[in-house]
Order: structure tokens, then sequence, then C-alpha cells
């Protein structure tokens, strides 16, 4: 039986799907690579952008416009120009080759992917976050005034925590742009998940196994990811809902009329 | 009905616009640009090498107009089967594997396999000399085939290009490079990035995974075009064409036995 059905898709499967499930720990294995790899990128980028965020709000020229610069060099080039900037670029001078950070770090594909990433996605986070920092309610602040807040307890308080929560829906966006941007690093050797399905179709000269079940499974972390901030939304930004649509859940089909 | 006959039409035009390009009969020829001195690109983006001297000799004795269509490799037989080309002339070594997705010609040369590391480096070609190694290497190459043949035990450093792999050898990225003995000689250890490197061990076969040379790749369907090639190769090979055209990239016959 189990041969019966091997033979099946040899013949008649227009992927080699016999091929995908023989190599299939390779792909878990890239998957988790891509995972660690943005995951982290968002770790290290996010705590990065949270004092420069405060910075691009505020109103002080001499820190706003280096931060700008920052911002807009890494939201203004492609990902992949950066990463190669920094893998193939950097390797060219030899004093770089010399310095105590190029044998522990800068040699490594790793750590000039995570580099990248990290600088990339911090750029982003950070005008995503100046932009939620603004649009904190004067309410809120002139309230926080009122009661004695001084400047950094109004701001930790008060401004930041409501900023996060609001920021969150766009950065769910960025959570998602960082997965596939992470595909990036399949170029400098790297082996993520699409490293494996470029490696598979290489090994066997194939045209889209690779690419097929590199896609499946970006598909499913995207699943989740997106589950997973619904989750996280409702939690946090619950007091946004109209009160109505938290407490009474739409119901389907008949049942509905009786609302 | 009105839409119908715009429709009829548009396809007859469409039809006829194709016969017309049929007829030019342009061999449209896929090809890398990115492996010295069989391939390579100027920096006024033209193509040159020894492959790309090699196709335009083909189109001349087939009479045929050439149209080099420059792909990343790794999508090369890929690029062939959606017929973004007709032929593949980039030093494609013809192997079982590929045979099962693309019709090869004859061999148009055949030039053996080596590794390259840093001079003095006392790399040692066997299993266990180079168990955990960094080895670099092109992705989709005969050169994968056989390092994960032969030497279960190293790192494979997969590259997009070859060009990429020889950088991160110069810079030390990588122990060593496997690779066509041409393209490291050339591309490499004779430019000033490569001096201070050399072979190690000698030439690397497998059958298996090497196969008899490097052939040019058909469709599978295409057996006109097929025999084509193979008689236009015996016959700039009878003409001295070939002959010419190997005596301007290297000093010796790379036809191979």
């Amino acid at each position: 039986m189990g041969e019966a059905i091997i033979q099946f898709l040899d013949t008649w499967s227009p992927i080699d799907i016999v091929l995908i499930a023989q190599n299939f720990d390779r792909f878990l294995l890239g998957a988790w690579i891509t995972l660690k790899l943005t995951g982290l990128s968002l770790i290290i980028g996010g705590i990065i952008s949270i004092p420069l965020a405060i910075i691009r709000a505020g109103n002080n020229p001499f820190l706003n416009a280096p931060v700008w610069a920052f911002t807009y060099l890494f939201r203004g080039t492609p990902l992949l120009v950066q990463t190669y900037l920094i893998y193939y670029g950097l390797g060219q001078f030899e004093w770089i080759r010399e310095t105590a950070l190029w044998q522990p770090v800068l040699s490594q594909a790793w750590y000039c992917a995570l580099i990248a990433f990290s600088l990339n996605t911090a750029a982003y986070t950070t005008e995503l976050l100046r932009g939620s920092i603004i649009t904190t309610s004067k309410g809120e602040i002139e309230a926080a005034k009122a009661c004695g807040f001084s400047n950094s307890m109004r701001l930790r308080r008060i401004v930041l925590p409501s900023a996060f929560r609001r920021a969150l829906p766009a950065y769910s966006n960025e959570v998602i742009f960082m997965l596939h941007g992470s595909v990036v690093a399949s170029t400098i050797t790297i082996q993520d998940l699409l490293g494996v399905g470029r490696w598979l179709n290489g090994r066997y000269y194939l045209a889209y196994e690779g690419f097929i079940t590199a896609a499946v499974l970006y598909l499913i972390i995207v699943l989740l990811i997106s589950k997973g901030f619904r989750i996280w939304e409702k939690h946090w930004l619950a007091h946004l809902y109209p009160q109505d649509a938290v407490k009474v859940k739409p119901k389907k089909g008949l049942a509905s009329f009786r609302v | 009905m009105k839409f119908r006959k715009i429709f009829t039409s548009l396809s007859l035009a469409l039809l006829v616009l194709g016969m017309g390009s049929v007829q030019a009969a342009d061999l449209r020829v896929g090809v890398e640009g990115a492996y010295p001195p069989f391939s390579w690109k100027e920096s006024d983006g033209t193509l040159k090498g020894f492959d790309i001297e090699i196709a335009e000799a083909i189109c001349a004795e087939l009479k045929r107009n050439c149209v080099l269509i420059e792909q990343d490799w790794d999508g090369m037989i890929p690029a062939l089967l959606a017929k973004k080309f007709d032929t593949i002339i980039a030093s494609m070594s013809i192997t079982e594997e590929r045979k099962k997705r693309v019709d090869f010609s004859d061999k148009y040369y055949n030039t053996p396999a080596k590794f390259v590391a840093k001079k003095g480096s006392g790399l040692e070609i066997s299993k266990s000399g180079l168990a955990g190694k960094r080895i670099g290497l092109q992705r989709g190459t005969t050169h994968q085939c056989y390092m994960e043949k032969m030497f279960p035990d190293v790192e494979l450093v997969l590259y997009g290009t070859q060009d990429e792999v020889f950088q991160d050898l110069a810079i030390g990225r990588i122990d060593a490079q496997f690779s066509d003995s041409i393209a490291a000689d050339d591309g490499f250890l004779k430019t000033d990035a490569g001096k201070d490197f050399e072979f190690v061990g000698g030439d690397q076969h497998d059958e298996a995974c090497h196969g008899p040379g490097a052939g040019m790749a058909v469709r599978k369907s295409d057996t006109q075009l097929r025999d084509d090639l193979n008689k236009a190769i015996k016959a700039i090979r009878a003409n001295g064409t070939y002959q010419k055209i190997n005596a301007k990239y290297f000093d010796f016959d790379i036809f191979g036995g």
C-alpha cells in the first residue's frame, strides 16, 4: 500500500512530494532559523527603537536630526542592499578584518544578517512609535499634568503604554514584513527557510518544489503571527472598541434576528 | 457578439505576430555572466567569455540570430523549461540528474574539478581531513552533488554565484572552495585577490555527479535543436573556429579526451 502511494505520487504528482517529505526535517530546521533570526531582530530592533522614537517625537533638533537621518537611511534603501553592504562590503576593508570585531561577529553571515535586520526594523519601528506617541490624545496628557505627573512619569505611565497599544495593529504588519524580509539571509549563505528551498532546488535541479514548500511554511507562520496579534489586540485595545461590541458577540445565521 | 468578434480578430492578430517571430528564427541562448573565464559581464554590460563566443559561433554555424539572455544559475533549467530561451550554453555539466529534466547536446568541453585553499593551509583532502571544515561552492552545481556524496561531514556554504564564493574565500570566511579548476584558476588564482591561494589535492571526479563534461541543454521535446547543436559543435571543431576561441582563453585544449 505504502509502495503504491509512493509509486502514484512519483508518476502523477506535478511536484515531487516524496523528495519534499524526505527532506522535510531540513525545512523545519530552516523554519527555526528563520524564526530565530526574525525574532531576535525584532527584539533588538524594538529595544533600540523606543528611545529613538521618544527623541523623534520630541523637539530637540540636535538629537532629532541624526535619528531622522538613521531612519531615513534604513527606510530609504532596500534590506538586500543593507545586508550586502554589511556582509560583502565591510569584508573588503582590511582594517575592519583586523579589528577584534571581525572574527567573532562580522565574519559570520548570521551576525551580519542580525545586524542588518535589527537596524532595519529599528528604523521602521521608530517611525511607527513616533506616530503613535504624537497622536496621544491631549486629554490624557492634560489629565496627567493636572495630577502633577512629572515629564518622565507622564511618559512612562501615560504616553508610552497608550502609544504601544495603539501601535499594535501596525506593528503586526512590521513583524510580517520582517519575516518576509528575512529571506534576504539566504543570499548570504544562511540556510533559513528559503535557503533550504533553494538548496533543494539546487541539489535536484528543480523549479518549484523548494519554493512551494517554503511558501507553505511561511503561510503557516504568518497565520500564527496574525492570530497571535488578534488575541493580543483584543486584550490590550479592549478599551478602544465600542463597549457593546465587546460584551455582545454578533451571532451568525438566523440567531442574529434575536439580538 | 461584438466582443466575440473583437476577441477573434485580436487572437488572429496575435497568432500572425507569433508566426512572424518564429520565421525570424532567433536562437535564444541562456547564459550566466558571472563565471569567468567562461562568461562575465564587462562594466558596460556586454557579455564576454568562452561560453559567449562558443554560443555565437554555434549560432553563426546554424545561420540563426543569437539572442543572449542572462539568467541566474540556480534558475537556469526552470527558465529553459518555461521557454524563456531555447538552449543553455553556460558550462552546464551533463549529468544523469539533469537529464531527467532536460536533454543535452554532446559535450563541448570537459575540465576537472578541484579544491582551492590558502597557501600552506595544510588542508588534507579526505573524509577526515575535511570533516567540519567550511567549504564554499555554488548552489545547484555538480560540485554540490559531489561534496554531499563524497564528503557528507563538511559544512557546505552555498552561494548564488561563483564570484561570491571567491570573495568570501579571499577574506577567509570559508576554509576552501570547490569548483571547476579552470574557473578557479582564471577567475581567482590568476587575479590579485587570489595570489595567496592554491589548488589543494588532485582532480576530483565522480561520473554520476560530474558526468562527461559541459553540454548545451535543450528541452526534451526539442530533438531537432539538439541534433542541430551536435552538428554545429562538430563543425566548429572541424573548421578551426573552436580552436581559435579556445586559444584566446586557454593555453591547452579544454575539449578534453
